[in-house]
């Protein structure tokens, strides 16, 4: 998988002249940024401008210096709601983007196969997505963006609608899997802890229009014990600070 | 016509409450006998009492010829309506009769079907389009398929071509609304991941709008079938040469009542022959679908 760079540069969103969003960020590549901020301050629609299905007002989303358009299969998504073919199988739905690349007969359905068994459901090709949880659902969205072999990944919330445990064995599945694959990742949540958990850097956004208003370079990135030191829980304070929780005095 | 049919509401779950007194009641019946093979014979006798009570009732109101402010004095016994029936169905031309009719609801209902899906896509996916054809399709649509028969004749050169029509326009309707509504309700998620994924109109086209928009497509296909059978059959009676709905109203006309009985159960058996095919067709394509919505 090759891993690209994505920089946003002045990039401005918004509906009917509504700006939404103005942004300016450079992503290395195979690093993990995640956007942080209040919900409905405009996360998503970054990474709408990234994936090419919204058009900027100005300034520029590229990736590897080339501009974003749409249908590029460069910046594949992975959503927070059922983004699943629910009329096709796991296999089937992973198959998808892989056939779009002109991957034929046997080795098409040994590359999806593949995928499936990297996310833990080699044992549930042909389940249709109505037969799947929710966690399992969201492993299958996780295995077609990857047969995408983007170059860079983005996440829109991808677990925000699980428990809290499934949420947490995607958090370790995406680490593992980013382990051995080492791509760009670009993830959007309003969960303090998940973007502590898996970013190299956590980027603060203001409420809308999102600006950027604080880049946190996390020292260890993606070490479970860290969550346990001092400096994590000052960080975690501060930054639900800034989204506007106060934390009782006592905690 | 205008009844637009999307995913039917999933079942409610039944009901029930079991009363001790009912229970006590029945025990000196079913004595013996195991409950499952109870429920299977109740499922076998049931739908059959409604069933002998209508031929019943037929058989004594035909037989004694009875008057009392309906006239059951003309109308046809069961037994004579089996009898003509069995004449019937040992003619040739009872299979030509029955021939003609599908043909012409095959050759209406498919073109509804092609041109409607097709129509409805092009106004479902592009504004322009449902700018200029949507308004018309409004005013088109209320206008009954069967209100056209007189003109029909003076515009078509033969009276086959003119059922057909009729046929057509009658199954148009129901086929293009739904299908407009199934892509007005397409979730907006799917089309998004395929184009992230790289796909391009084609494949978006007939890997994701249309199957997605399938469900809602047949619940539309089965209205049209109704609607094409109820407008070919009318069609027939007025200006058809052959056909289920001309023999029909030939037997009228010739004082044949056993026989308007036959032509009225034929159509039937049509009916529910091509609609259990629209079902069956729909339930294989749609397979995906969660059991209590399909």
């Amino acid at each position: 998988m090759s891993t690209g760079a994505a920089t946003l540069h002045e990039l401005r969103l918004g509906f009917n002249g509504v700006v939404a969003a103005n942004v300016t960020l450079t992503v290395r590549p195979g690093e993990v940024v995640v956007l942080l901020g209040p919900s409905g301050c405009g996360k998503s629609t970054i990474l709408r401008a990234l994936a090419g299905l919204l058009t900027p007002l100005s300034g520029t989303a590229s990736v590897d210096g080339a501009p974003v358009t749409g249908n590029a299969a460069q910046c594949a998504m992975v959503f927070q709601e059922d983004a699943l073919f629910p009329w096709r199988t796991a296999l089937k739905n992973v198959q998808y983007p892989l056939k779009l690349r002109g991957v034929r007969g046997k080795e098409l359905k040994a590359a999806a196969t593949a995928r499936l068994e990297q996310v833990g459901l080699g044992a549930y090709l042909d389940h249709l997505p109505s037969q799947l949880s929710g966690g399992m659902r969201q492993r299958v969205q996780l295995a077609r963006t990857l047969a995408c072999e983007p170059r860079v990944m983005l996440m829109d919330e991808p677990f925000g609608a699980l428990d809290a445990q499934t949420r947490l064995e995607m958090q370790q599945l995406l680490t593992s899997v980013w382990e051995t694959q080492k791509m760009t990742i670009l993830f959007v949540t309003h969960d303090v802890d998940e973007a502590l958990l898996l970013a190299d850097r956590v980027v603060l956004l203001s409420h809308r229009p999102a600006t950027v208003a604080d880049v946190i370079t996390i020292d260890k990135p993606r070490s479970p014990e860290s969550q346990f030191e001092e400096t994590y829980q000052r960080r975690r304070r501060a930054i639900l600070e800034f989204l506007g929780h106060r934390p009782a005095e006592t905690a | 016509m205008t009844q637009i049919m999307t995913r039917p509401a999933p079942a409610l779950p039944r009901l029930s409450v079991p009363g001790r007194s009912d229970k006590s009641q029945r025990r000196w019946v079913t004595a013996g006998i195991p409950k499952t093979v109870r429920h299977r014979m109740a499922a076998v006798v049931l739908p059959m009492v409604p069933i002998a009570a209508f031929i019943v009732l037929w058989q004594v109101l035909t037989a004694h010829n009875v008057v009392a402010w309906l006239r059951f004095n003309r109308m046809p016994t069961p037994m004579s309506v089996l009898e003509a029936l069995l004449a019937r169905i040992s003619t040739g031309g009872y299979y030509d009769d029955l021939l003609a009719s599908l043909q012409r609801i095959l050759l209406g209902f498919g073109l509804a079907a092609v041109i409607g899906i097709g129509l409805g896509i092009l106004v479902g996916r592009s504004a322009i389009v449902r700018m200029t054809l949507r308004p018309f399709i409004e005013l088109a649509r209320p206008t009954p398929a069967i209100a056209l028969v007189p003109l029909t004749i003076l515009l078509f050169p033969t009276s086959e071509q003119g059922i057909v029509f009729i046929t057509f326009f009658a199954a148009f309707f129901p086929v293009v609304v739904s299908t407009i509504h199934a892509m007005d309700s397409l979730p907006k998620v799917w089309e998004e991941a395929a184009k992230t994924m790289g796909a391009g109109p084609v494949s978006l086209m007939f890997h994701v709008v249309l199957p997605g928009a399938l469900p809602g497509i047949f619940a539309g296909l089965s209205v049209a079938m109704g609607v094409a059978w109820i407008c070919v059959v009318s069609a027939e009676m007025i200006s058809g040469q052959f056909g289920i709905g001309y023999y029909t109203w030939q037997c009228y006309g010739l004082l044949d009542y056993a026989g308007v009985v036959v032509g009225m159960i034929s159509i039937g058996a049509l009916g529910l022959i091509t609609a259990w095919l629209v079902e069956r067709v729909g339930r294989r394509v749609n397979r995906w679908l969660p059991r209590a919505t399909r």
